[in-house]
């Protein structure tokens, strides 16, 4: 009766299978391998939307899991994103001034070293001094680090303090909202540290590291498609069990879960940092395949667009988010692109850049009305059809 | 007998209505006790109280031979002390499996990390399966719950009770929307349950209470009217009143 916990979780290796052959289909395709199939540039956005499914797995868990429709993850993808851009961008400059003053009469003082990468980073912001949080940016041990304590950090604080106070609901969902527009609000001040709304750029140019962007992008789509594989592994195995059970339960009834004996309150807060933590490993492989970010990245509408993508694919259960981020992002890429001919009616002409949005919103209320559980719903009428065929 | 609950001096006023009014009263080890009263009485709000869901104005809940007061805990820390409680609506998690919603009860450690790394041991399994078999579940153990009878799911909800292992289980109406059979059963349960751990059954049919054959409380107006057997209580005229007066 009893089985392992793949077994009872066949859709853990149908997902690693799917993500394998993708990943070495683009891999073949790629430049970088002499195909040319596939640009540079497209292996990049393949790579990025690899990440978007991290986050959304993060987000089905918080939400469609445990019920915390928390409409503010994108905050802690964009923090991961800073975090590692901080170093990026650092050591990037760092050997750019080194080379500069290699030739120069008198060999530069360490200090003037520094001084000339504060000025080369925060000349745009009217600045040369290194704000504190700067701290550790020369060492990428200490940002991977940060990577995961800074957001973790915040979801514990505002965690704590929301769940403590038992605030729940769309309640919860406004609180969420509001930390992400305060974060991003505060993000685009030049005197937060991070460059205000410039934010930081040249994140694709990894530091020391000649080898060509075709190279690079396929480095972070594998890097992408390895910490999507093992993240969704992570995630099954956390639902599985009866943490699973419980979280579910929470979601369903959470008095009840109250009287069965469990403290409610901290397994929302382990959910709500733990999913805050992989949303933050997505950010920080994101950002660098994007190049650049700057606060407008997690101005409250992003977090919104994880929950329509999570809606869209299919609530409690984790390939649903991934088909969902997926689906949309790139078809959100298709059409913001310009490349869907406008669509001329005679008397109005839609353009599809415009009337995307509209579109995205259209289906957002269908699936919602006609079909709570998205698109992963239709796996379970294909395997109730095979059921009845037998 | 020593007094496993003691509650002492309880008042609760919702929004100028006082729901209780300086209610006292004590129930004891292994002892099976029926709350009787009309609505509006205060019989849910008691459990309330008792069970940390709502923080009375005044007055003293004791716990046990250590005399702890359960208004100083929480929720799940009351409930981890012993105090199990059965709604009367029918409450179990409809899209989990029987065996699922017995294992969450199963007395074992509830902390987030220990749950993580759960797996259900021989012994485990085996308990749910006795479970299951008490509360007549046996074959319908990897069933959904929200597709058992609504008298099944009453039976899981006491079974999930029993999981936990509760020196005092708060039952509420628990022959609600039941048919005469499912009755029978129910109360052979509980008079069965009482013999190894207190019982408190709120219940407004006197012919259910009957049965249960026990100590009744009869609470009128947040207050008690009249303890005793149920023959006692009855020919009281202050409880015909209440009953019949109206």
């Amino acid at each position: 009766m009893r089985q392992s916990f793949i077994a009872r979780n066949p859709s853990i290796l149908i997902f690693l299978l799917c993500l394998a052959v993708f990943t070495l289909a683009v891999t073949s395709m790629s430049h970088a391998m002499g195909a040319g199939v596939i640009s540079t540039s497209f292996v990049k956005t393949l790579g990025k939307t690899l990440c978007l499914c991290l986050v959304a797995i993060a987000m089905d868990l918080v939400w469609g899991y445990c019920g915390i429709l928390s409409l503010g993850h994108f905050a802690f993808f964009g923090l991961g994103g800073y975090m590692i851009g901080m170093w990026l961008m650092y050591a990037r400059t760092e050997i750019i001034v080194a080379e500069s003053l290699a030739n120069a009469a008198i060999p530069p003082t360490p200090q003037e070293v520094v001084d000339a990468i504060g000025t080369q980073i925060f000349g745009v912001v009217g600045s040369s001094d290194f704000p504190p949080i700067w701290q550790f940016a020369h060492s990428l041990p200490a940002q991977l680090a940060l990577v995961v304590l800074v957001p973790g950090l915040l979801a514990l604080v505002f965690g704590w303090l929301a769940f403590r106070s038992r605030v729940t609901g769309v309640y919860l969902s406004i609180l969420t909202q509001a930390m992400t527009l305060a974060l991003s609000l505060y993000l685009f001040q030049n005197e937060s540290g991070l460059r205000g709304n410039n934010g930081l750029s040249g994140l694709q140019n990894l530091p020391g590291v000649s080898a060509s962007q075709d190279w690079v992008s396929l480095w972070f789509l594998w890097g992408s498609a390895l910490a999507l594989g093992l993240g969704y592994v992570l995630c099954a195995w956390v639902v599985s069990g009866k943490f699973g059970s419980v979280i579910r339960g929470i979601r369903d009834d959470e008095a009840r879960v109250r009287f069965l004996g469990y403290s409610v309150e901290g397994y929302k807060l382990f959910i709500f940092t733990f999913t805050a933590i992989i949303a933050a490993v997505a950010g920080a492989l994101y950002y660098p395949q994007a190049g650049i970010i700057n606060p407008g990245e997690i101005a409250p509408i992003a977090s919104i667009y994880l929950a329509v993508w999570v809606a869209i694919g299919g609530r409690g259960r984790l390939y649903g988010a991934v088909i969902g981020a997926a689906l949309v992002s790139l078809v959100s890429t298709w059409f913001t692109g310009g490349m869907v001919p406008s669509l001329p009616l005679g008397f109005y002409t839609v353009d599809w850049v415009d009337w995307w949005l509209v579109l995205l919103g259209l289906s957002f209320v269908l699936v919602t009305l006609f079909a709570p559980k998205g698109i992963g719903g239709l796996f379970d009428l294909l395997s109730r059809r095979r059921e009845v065929d037998q | 007998m020593s007094a496993l609950l003691e509650v002492s001096g309880i008042s609760v006023t919702f929004d100028g209505y006082k729901a209780i009014r300086n209610l006292s009263f004590e129930i004891g080890e292994c002892e099976l006790r029926a709350i009787i009263g009309p609505n509006g009485a205060g019989k849910t709000t008691f459990m309330d109280i008792v069970t940390g869901k709502t923080k009375p104005d005044e007055g003293k809940v004791l716990w046990g031979e250590m005399s702890r007061n359960l208004l100083k805990m929480r929720e799940s820390k009351i409930a981890q002390a012993g105090l199990g409680r059965k709604f009367q609506r029918p409450t179990v998690f409809e899209d989990q499996s029987v065996e699922d919603n017995l294992l969450m009860a199963l007395k074992n450690p509830r902390g987030a990390f220990a749950c993580l790394f759960y797996r259900p041991s021989k012994a485990d399994r085996a308990r749910v399966g006795e479970l299951a078999e008490e509360v007549g579940l046996a074959d319908q153990l990897s069933r959904t719950s929200g597709e058992l009878s609504h008298g099944q799911k009453q039976w899981l909800e006491i079974g999930m009770l029993l999981a936990q292992e509760p020196r005092l289980m708060l039952v509420d109406e628990p022959a609600a929307g039941m048919t005469l059979a499912e009755r029978e059963h129910t109360t052979d349960l509980l008079v069965n349950l009482a013999k190894t751990r207190a019982v408190v059954v709120v219940e407004h049919d006197m012919e259910f209470v009957r049965r249960l054959n026990c100590r009744v409380t009869v609470l009128h107006e947040g207050s008690v009217l009249a303890e005793g057997s149920l023959d006692h209580v009855t020919k009281d005229p202050r409880v015909i009143e209440v009953y019949l007066g109206r």
